[in-house]
């Protein structure tokens, strides 16, 4: 499962630049991201991780370079853009449920409201991710009732409603309270098992060595080193990179 | 008291025309006001100003005067007409009209304000599922910013419904304030009339003042 051989990539980043005022917080990134492949960003805050992964659903605009989605430029606007983000699911690091819909409703949402699936259908397709995810129990009350770790699963569990092509992780357990971080990650590796493309910025050592195909190392808007998880934890090439990981692996 | 007993029956049938007229720019308010709300969170420059706009005049023009130019510039001047024979029917209507395009500009801004409650994640998520803008201001971010305005949305509402006193200025003049004047005219000044028009007041306002501050609580989103 590492590459699909000549098959084109999900994901191709060329040359994408971004300011944020006089802040130049994507610089000139090129990166490609194949189909089923799991790519885990690291590095260190402010590095531009979670503004790289935003690009790719466009909830942030680049203003240089060029971004290719499924042989396709991202959409600027409109319905093409709804389209896209509709294919790509995003999971965020303060959850983000829908706080005025059930537990149910929130998965339900997209199929219902996006992809026109009639409401029975729908209901029983989220039951069953619910069920899969381990919340099934918990499908109609809403999110301010469930732990952090539960409404992190939800959120997964809307996003895989959608059947995406691949799957955003902004730090998905950075908020979390240390003993729910692993059943949200038990859940990522499950998907990565079966195949999901993803894209996962995190600080989860652990999950990158278990469930990543390769590394990216991000530091000052730059992509400083990628590499298979095993080479990255074990031989990092750059002192940048080395420096992160003595500050953050205990050995 | 005698004079509030002696034309209690004309007073009570001016006072059902205010309550009529406050359920009609209830209404009307409310959907013109959630349109302007749109318009002004949209993400299109030329709705935005155009509701920015609109919200600037009404809201900072008296009342009466929205009413007057309703009935002097826009029927007698321009020639909109909702009635040719009846002339009451016409400045109900144009009363209508006017304190509508008020009110609204207050629903507006008091759903706006709900708007700024509602945490930019819950947008985002919306955009991230694929809703379009109209989809998710429909769906997830109004639905949530209706409950936390439900209370200044009573305050609102109040306010229009004793705003309903001053129709007077659009040619209605059969008004519960209208037929209190007149009634002054023949009887002198009457405090029994003022006490029991204030009276009526209370007891329509008054719920609508409990009722959504009990349902902004019922209400309230969680998070």
């Amino acid at each position: 499962m590492t590459d699909n051989g000549d098959a084109a990539p999900l994901v191709q980043l060329e040359h994408v630049n971004k300011y944020f005022g006089a802040l130049h917080v994507l610089k000139d990134i090129n990166l490609t991201v194949s189909r089923g492949e799991v790519l885990v960003v690291i590095g260190p805050s402010g590095g531009g991780k979670s503004t790289l992964c935003r690009t790719i659903n466009r909830l942030e605009t680049i203003d240089d370079g060029r971004i290719v989605f499924d042989g396709q430029p991202l959409p600027e606007e409109g319905k093409a853009l709804a389209k896209l983000r509709s294919e790509v699911g995003m999971v965020f690091q303060s959850f983000n449920l829908f706080a005025h819909k059930t537990i149910r409703e929130n998965v339900t949402l997209g199929p219902v409201k996006v992809r026109r699936q009639g409401r029975d259908a729908a209901d029983k397709r989220a039951m069953e991710l619910l069920e899969r995810v381990g919340i099934a129990a918990q499908a109609d009350k809403y999110p301010a009732q469930l732990s952090g770790g539960q409404q992190q699963r939800v959120a997964i569990a809307r996003a895989l409603a959608m059947d995406p092509k691949m799957i955003l992780f902004d730090e998905p357990t950075s908020a979390l309270d240390p003993e729910m971080v692993q059943e949200v990650l038990d859940v990522m590796i499950g998907l990565a098992r079966d195949g999901m493309t993803m894209m996962v910025v995190t600080h989860e050592m652990g999950f990158a060595r278990r469930a990543a195909n390769r590394v990216v190392f991000m530091a000052d808007g730059q992509v400083i080193e990628e590499n298979t998880p095993d080479e990255f934890f074990t031989n990092a090439q750059t002192d940048r990179a080395k420096d992160f990981l003595s500050k953050i692996l205990t050995h | 008291m005698d004079e509030l007993i002696q034309y209690g029956p004309e007073l009570f049938s001016g006072f059902l025309k205010n309550l009529l007229l406050s359920v009609l720019i209830g209404f009307f308010s409310l959907v013109v006001g959630t349109i302007l709300a749109a318009m002004r969170v949209s993400p299109t420059p030329v709705l935005r100003a155009a509701g920015a706009t609109y919200v600037n005049v009404l809201r900072n023009t008296p009342l009466t005067l929205v009413l007057a130019f309703c009935y002097l510039g826009l029927s007698d001047t321009l020639g909109l007409i909702f009635s040719t024979e009846v002339p009451l029917t016409n400045s109900f209507w144009l009363a209508v009209l006017g304190m509508s395009a008020y009110t609204s500009a207050f629903v507006c801004e008091a759903l706006r304000s709900g708007v700024n409650t509602v945490p930019m994640g819950q947008a985002e998520a919306a955009r991230a599922i694929g809703l379009t803008f109209f989809q998710s201001v429909r769906l997830i971010i109004f639905p949530q910013a209706f409950r936390a305005v439900i209370a200044p949305l009573g305050s609102v509402l109040i306010a229009m419904i004793k705003n309903t006193t001053v129709v007077a200025a659009a040619g209605y003049t059969v008004d519960v304030a209208a037929v209190m004047r007149e009634t002054f005219d023949t009887t002198g000044v009457s405090i029994p009339i003022f006490i029991g028009i204030v009276l009526a007041f209370l007891v329509v306002v008054l719920p609508i003042g409990w009722y959504t501050g009990w349902l902004s609580r019922r209400l309230a989103v969680a998070r």
